[in-house]
């Protein structure tokens, strides 16, 4: 089985290297892994920082956004016939421990997208502001899309061959995390969610979505509805 | 009917006629397709017919059951320019879209061709 990690990165020169060096060291001891970053356009170095990890990178001439960046990363994935996929921030708030078990229901077959719960889990609670955010987000992805959801904005997912073949990302921003949902309902892709980690400190609260972001990301997605 | 020209209604009507000659310019150098064409020269016909003759807006407002002509015009605008704004914005949007794949395209190409390098 070809198994991949995507790493989306937009000037996360501070986190990259840590991230990856801590992926590799974990991922040894899991099963044979490759590792793609995109960087997405960055300005502050961080193909560089990633560079001196070691792994494959592709790059981005322009800042596309989250959903510009996972699309090429899926794109890189179908191309080079990956059976498994499993996306991971590159802040440092996933726990390289959990993609084992974030993967396991793609490898036995039992589902084509996995969900990382962060909502699920004991272990790192979210705060406070982003528990609501992702709560709110959960209802709009049930709302519009019609598939429930602990988790509709996580960042760390595993997708199987069939939903790589099947998934095609059209929006360019953090909408793209309520896309995956329609795409997997449109083509009844079976479902899982576990558990996962997370490592909330200063620097990853200072990443992905901003709280204000949550009503721009709502627009998107309305529009892309009705157009 | 009045057709004594006020001045606003001859400025209105010269402008119109200027915003028409740009609709068969960009029809013309091939930038707005035919069916652009034939929504902007509607729009800016009936808007002469509103100006030389503003008893017609008059009489479609009484038959819509809006009192004067001129709200009936704004109300019909407003409508309209709402509806352009979100068509723009779903241009602007699928415009993103076409960049991110060439973006990807390139990230794509460059990716392999560094590899292929690398393997010479």
């Amino acid at each position: 089985m070809k198994r991949l990690v995507v790493i989306p990165a937009f000037n996360e020169a501070p986190a990259i290297f840590k991230t990856l060096t801590s992926l590799k060291k974990t991922l040894k001891t899991v099963a044979k892994f490759d590792i793609l970053v995109i960087d997405d356009g960055s300005t502050d170095g961080t193909a560089e920082k990633a560079q001196k990890a070691r792994v494959n990178i592709l790059r981005h001439r322009l800042n596309r956004g989250l959903g510009g960046a996972l699309g090429t990363g899926l794109a890189y994935a179908k191309r080079k016939s990956y059976d498994l996929v499993v996306t991971f921030d590159a802040d440092g708030q996933h726990d390289p421990k959990d993609i084992a078990k974030v993967a396991a229901p793609i490898e036995n077959n039992e589902a084509d997208l996995v969900i990382g719960t962060r909502t699920k889990s004991k272990a790192g609670q979210m705060p406070l502001d982003r528990a609501l955010i992702t709560r709110v987000s959960n209802l709009v992805t049930w709302f519009l899309f019609g598939i429930w959801t602990s988790d509709s904005q996580s960042g760390f997912r595993a997708f199987s061959q069939k939903a790589l073949d099947c998934i095609e990302i059209k929006t360019e921003g953090m909408e793209v995390s309520s896309e995956i949902f329609s795409e997997v309902k449109k083509h009844r892709l079976k479902i899982a969610e576990i558990p996962i980690r997370v490592i909330y400190t200063a620097y990853s609260r200072s990443k992905g979505q901003d709280n204000l972001n949550a009503f721009n990301v709502l627009v998107k997605l309305l529009l892309r509805l009705g157009r | 009917m009045n057709l004594i020209f006020l001045p606003i209604q001859i400025l209105l009507v010269i402008f119109l006629l200027f915003a028409f000659t740009r609709v068969i310019f960009r029809y013309r150098e091939g930038s707005i397709p035919f069916g652009m064409f034939l929504f902007w020269t509607g729009i800016w016909a009936l808007a002469s017919v509103g100006i030389i003759v503003p008893d017609f807006t008059t009489f479609v407002a009484q038959k819509i059951g809006i009192g004067r002509g001129s709200d009936a015009v704004i109300y019909a605008s407003l409508i309209v320019i709402f509806y352009l704004l979100f068509r723009l914005m779903v241009a602007i949007e699928s415009l993103r879209h076409q960049i991110t794949k060439v973006i990807r395209e390139i990230a794509l190409q460059e990716n392999s061709s560094t590899k292929k390098k690398k393997q010479k």
